[in-house]
């Protein structure tokens, strides 16, 4: 039995139109083990952000469902902590405080004292020491989203959801929070599903990539593992020799999925047949 | 730049005071009384009426008495006008003849009464509204038509339903206050970020500490508008509610002094009345800068 299963997973949404509903994605059935780091890449609009939310509890599947070691997730709690593409730090409470809210919360017989010291400590291991009593306006977008793992990380959910994390922060601080988040990774071995659009990022972080084909209808059409060993980091992850063999991959599904329909008529994969799961390693011996 | 910048608008300011007195002043003069040209019969008459006295060395002058209510009085007239009332301002000589401090105090105290009761139920009933979407738009035609009326044309109603003036005058207030507040707050806290709620629904905070450290704290700019508008509309309520129920505060002052013809003692309570203004506003900011925060 797996950590986390998502289980026959299908959304729809009421058409515009106002009769008929649009399937934003259907069927969608994953296991994910635990302390395994997922990522969901796919094109902007092909559902993997609600396909997040649905694990998080924000929204309900329309068929299907997702549980999480061995309970059906019916809401949002505690366990499963979001950490958001738009940060969702409270703009009127100071670094500290935002921190502190998430831990009051999930441990609320802690003395004042003890919350203090587990707060510090998760600043502490993003870097943000010195910076606690600032308001997230004065911070930059990495700082902030710093804050917003520091959030994540301090109550020790059971899994991370990671909603495009990065996709707000300038190129370069965002190659260096990758890295302490493998750190940070590396270091507590939380189970994490992330969503993202950067293939350098997913092949970083993830141990398998989960490749999401366009709306409506999408679907898991492949799975990717990453056989590259840990730990990872941004200079030495391009010399390993499957590096470009599974990111030339990726941006090929991309490419071939990149407009409406495409994926259908190249008839790769019927309609009904489960993910492909790709593995350079086993291709690599049965050559 | 420190020094500079803040001082020449001081002195910009006091240099505009100065040409403005000034022009007043002159505007306000009346010249002297000039008998030629007049005959004897005319000039009886003008005495008679007592538009005219007769000094002690027999020359004809404007009667002072009347002068005082005749034309717009001059600054010197409103400033003497002024030193008595505030000399007087806690002397209380009859039942409607309190001293000017007892009026503002009075006011302030009717204007906070009715302002912060219809900010307290506007803000509550705005955050049920904004949370509830569906109940929002129930209700919004019944706020849109109540929004515009004036605060004033309930003020018989009111009067005949409490019968007691009152209370009429801090339901005027309530009246004035109530709308901007509620329909701010219901926009605030709908338009709130969705994260934030996700947030602190993946924190499971409760209920009342949802409301008090997101979504009272998150739609904080957006009420304090809401009162800032509120604010202003109550605030020019309660002056003429005092003037048309006869209640003892700075609007009942600028009323009973145009009855009494004392000019002066008007222009002296427009000018209570602004004061009252400046120092309610100068509070409310303190308290608005507390809540406010950036995105």
């Amino acid at each position: 039995m797996s950590f986390l299963s998502i289980d026959h997973l299908s959304k729809h949404f009421p058409s515009h139109s106002g009769n008929g509903k649009v399937c934003i994605f259907e069927d969608v059935t994953v296991k994910i083990n635990k302390g395994e780091f997922v990522t969901v890449i796919g094109h902007s609009g092909c559902g993997k952000s609600t396909l997040l939310n649905i694990i998080a509890g924000l929204e309900t599947p329309t068929e299907g469902g997702a549980i999480l070691n061995g309970q059906e997730v019916t809401g949002p709690g505690l366990d499963r902590m979001v950490v958001f593409q738009s940060f969702a730090l409270m703009p009127w409470m100071t670094v500290f405080e935002n921190v502190a809210l998430a831990v009051r919360s999930a441990y609320p017989t802690w003395s004042s004292q003890e919350i203090k010291a587990h707060v510090q400590k998760y600043i502490t291991l993003v870097g943000l020491q010195g910076a606690e009593t600032k308001k997230p306006t004065a911070l930059s977008g990495g700082m902030k989203q710093r804050v917003g793992l520091a959030r994540a990380f301090s109550i020790e959910p059971k899994v991370l959801l990671l909603d495009e994390p990065f996709a707000q922060i300038d190129a370069l601080t965002r190659g260096v929070i990758q890295e302490e988040l493998v750190q940070m990774w590396n270091a507590t071995r939380n189970t994490v599903f992330m969503v993202t659009h950067d293939v350098d990022e997913a092949i970083l972080l993830s141990d398998r990539i989960m490749l999401m084909t366009n709306g409506p209808s999408a679907r898991i059409a492949e799975i990717v593992d990453v056989t590259i060993p840990r730990p990872r980091s941004r200079e030495t992850i391009i010399e390993d020799e499957h590096y470009y063999k599974i990111r030339n991959h990726i941006i090929h599904f991309l490419v071939r999925h990149a407009s409406h329909g495409q994926a259908d008529e190249s008839g790769e994969h019927t309609e009904r047949s489960g993910p492909v799961e790709i593995n350079f390693r086993d291709q690599a011996t049965n050559q | 730049m420190g020094i500079k910048s803040t001082q020449h608008p001081f002195f910009i300011s006091v240099f505009f005071l100065g040409i403005f007195l000034f022009v007043w002043h002159v505007a306000t003069i009346s010249p002297p009384f000039d008998p030629t040209g007049k005959t004897e019969e005319e000039l009886l008459v003008l005495e008679f009426n007592g538009d005219i006295v007769q000094t002690d060395d027999g020359r004809y002058v404007w009667n002072p008495e009347k002068e005082k209510v005749k034309g717009v009085p001059g600054p010197m007239t409103v400033a003497e006008k002024a030193w008595i009332e505030l000399n007087e301002a806690f002397v209380i000589k009859g039942t409607n003849d309190h001293g000017i401090a007892f009026l503002v105090g009075y006011t302030v105290s009717r204007f906070s009464v009715g302002f912060l009761v219809a900010s307290g139920v506007a803000i509550l009933v705005g955050i049920i509204l904004g949370l509830n979407q569906m109940l929002f738009r129930a209700l919004n035609p019944f706020i849109q038509i109540l929004k515009p009326i004036s605060p004033l044309a309930w003020m018989p109603l009111l009067l005949y339903t409490v019968k007691d003036p009152k209370w009429t005058a801090i339901l005027v207030v309530f009246m004035a206050a109530i709308w901007p507040t509620l329909a701010t707050t219901a926009f605030g806290v709908n338009s709130l970020r969705k994260e934030y709620l996700q947030v602190a629904a993946i924190l499971q905070l409760s209920w009342f500490k949802r409301l008090y450290t997101v979504i009272l704290p998150g739609a904080a700019p957006t009420i304090v508008n809401g009162l800032r508008i509120s604010f202003g509309s109550a605030l020019v309520a309660v002056v003429p509610a005092e003037m048309l129920l006869g209640e003892l505060g700075v609007g009942y002052l600028s009323w009973i002094e145009w009855n009494n013809l004392d000019i002066a003692g008007v222009i002296f309570a427009i000018l209570v009345v602004g004061t009252v203004g400046v120092l309610l506003d100068s509070g409310f900011n303190k308290l608005a800068g507390l809540v406010t925060y950036r995105e």
